[in-house]
């Protein structure tokens, strides 16, 4: 899967086509938004973006449709966050937590069950561990690292991975594991 | 799974005595797994005019916002509000433009006249078909059983309804 990072947003994208086609949506949302900034004098807010960037895939779905799901997280000047769930098909809702792909099968009843409104940001990367451990108990794909970025007032700033294979399930033992994945943590 | 059943909606709109109701779910769901409960369905096009809009999320959005814009132009030309009528037409015609690469969207009109306050409701199917009904519409994926239960309450309350008993037998 592929990130941008976009002005003070990351939109990540998720693509079941070529990583190409992916990583041509995401730069051209980027330039645009750097575009407005240049003409207008001001930043897009992370909604305009949201909305810009629906545009962009609901004009393409009927002639060359982009292959890519995304989730576009942005913080205000003011600091009020936002975070937005787009389908490949360009349907787009605002969301409080949100996930694509098979694991969001598992961490949206997670997210149910553990979210609060108001959460630090040391137990949203609390809860984000649990997803992950929850991901790597249910789904059968094994995952080795996770990479976290945070997105504040402050802007982007890229927190250290979270490696997979320290989360596997507590009665898988050991031996089971392969060892390389266990060194790589 | 068809299409229209992709994201999945419900609407549902009656007719009372100088009042109508519209009601609509809020679910976005992907298939089976349900991806937002707050996702707005009905939309404002006048201010006695709605449109719920039941099947695909991404037609809804796309074609709330077509609509939007042409009800605007329409108003700063005109200077005055759209009938439900003529939205109704608008609707129609917007809708056949794409009779082979439709918008999969079934939209329930719901609104009163803006001089006469004549109540008026209407449905059409996705390639723009208009119906104009005396008592209620209902449209999206659960249209079969709604058809019933909306029977149902009309039979109950006749067309005499106030706009008190209107919105709870929408609910």
């Amino acid at each position: 899967w592929y990130q941008r990072r976009v002005r003070e947003a990351v939109v990540s994208t998720q693509s079941t086509g070529s990583s190409g086609i992916n990583a041509e949506y995401g730069e051209y949302i980027q330039k645009n938004l750097k575009l407005y900034e240049m003409i207008h004098g001001y930043k897009l807010t992370p909604n305009a973006a949201a909305n810009f960037s629906r545009k962009v895939l609901a004009k393409a779905l009927r002639s060359n449709p982009y292959q890519v799901n995304l989730l576009l997280g942005g913080v205000e000047d003011c600091g009020t966050p936002s975070l937005y769930f787009m389908d490949y098909l360009a349907s787009m809702t605002k969301e409080k937590f949100a996930a694509h792909g098979y694991g969001s099968f598992f961490i949206l009843s997670t997210m149910d069950r553990y979210y609060k409104d108001d959460m630090t940001r040391d137990e949203a990367l609390d809860l984000l561990k649990l997803c992950i451990k929850e991901v790597q108990s249910r789904f059968i794909v094994n995952l080795n690292s996770f990479s976290v970025k945070f997105i504040g007032k402050e802007g982007i700033t890229v927190l250290e991975n979270i490696p997979g294979s320290g989360t596997v399930h507590k009665d898988v033992p050991r031996e089971a594991i392969h060892p390389e994945l266990i060194s790589r943590a | 799974m068809s299409i229209l059943e992709y994201n999945g909606a419900s609407i549902v709109a009656m007719k009372g005595k100088n009042c109508v109701a519209i009601a609509s779910d809020k679910r976005l769901g992907i298939r089976f797994q349900t991806v937002s409960t707050d996702f707005q369905k009905i939309f404002p096009m006048g201010k006695k005019l709605y449109i719920g809009l039941p099947g695909l999320a991404t037609d809804v959005m796309t074609f709330a916002n077509e609509l939007k814009f042409h009800t605007n132009l329409y108003q700063l030309q005109e200077n005055r509000e759209l009938t439900p009528k003529t939205f109704l037409s608008m609707v129609s015609n917007f809708l056949y433009k794409r009779r082979f690469g439709p918008y999969f969207v079934e939209p329930v009109i719901a609104g009163l006249d803006p001089t006469t306050d004549e109540p008026f409701i209407a449905s059409t199917d996705l390639i723009g078909c208009p119906m104009v009904t005396d008592d209620f519409v209902v449209s999206g994926t659960c249209w079969s059983s709604c058809t019933v239960c909306v029977r149902l309450c009309t039979s109950l309350t006749r067309a005499q309804m106030s706009c008190s008993s209107a919105s709870p037998s929408v609910s």
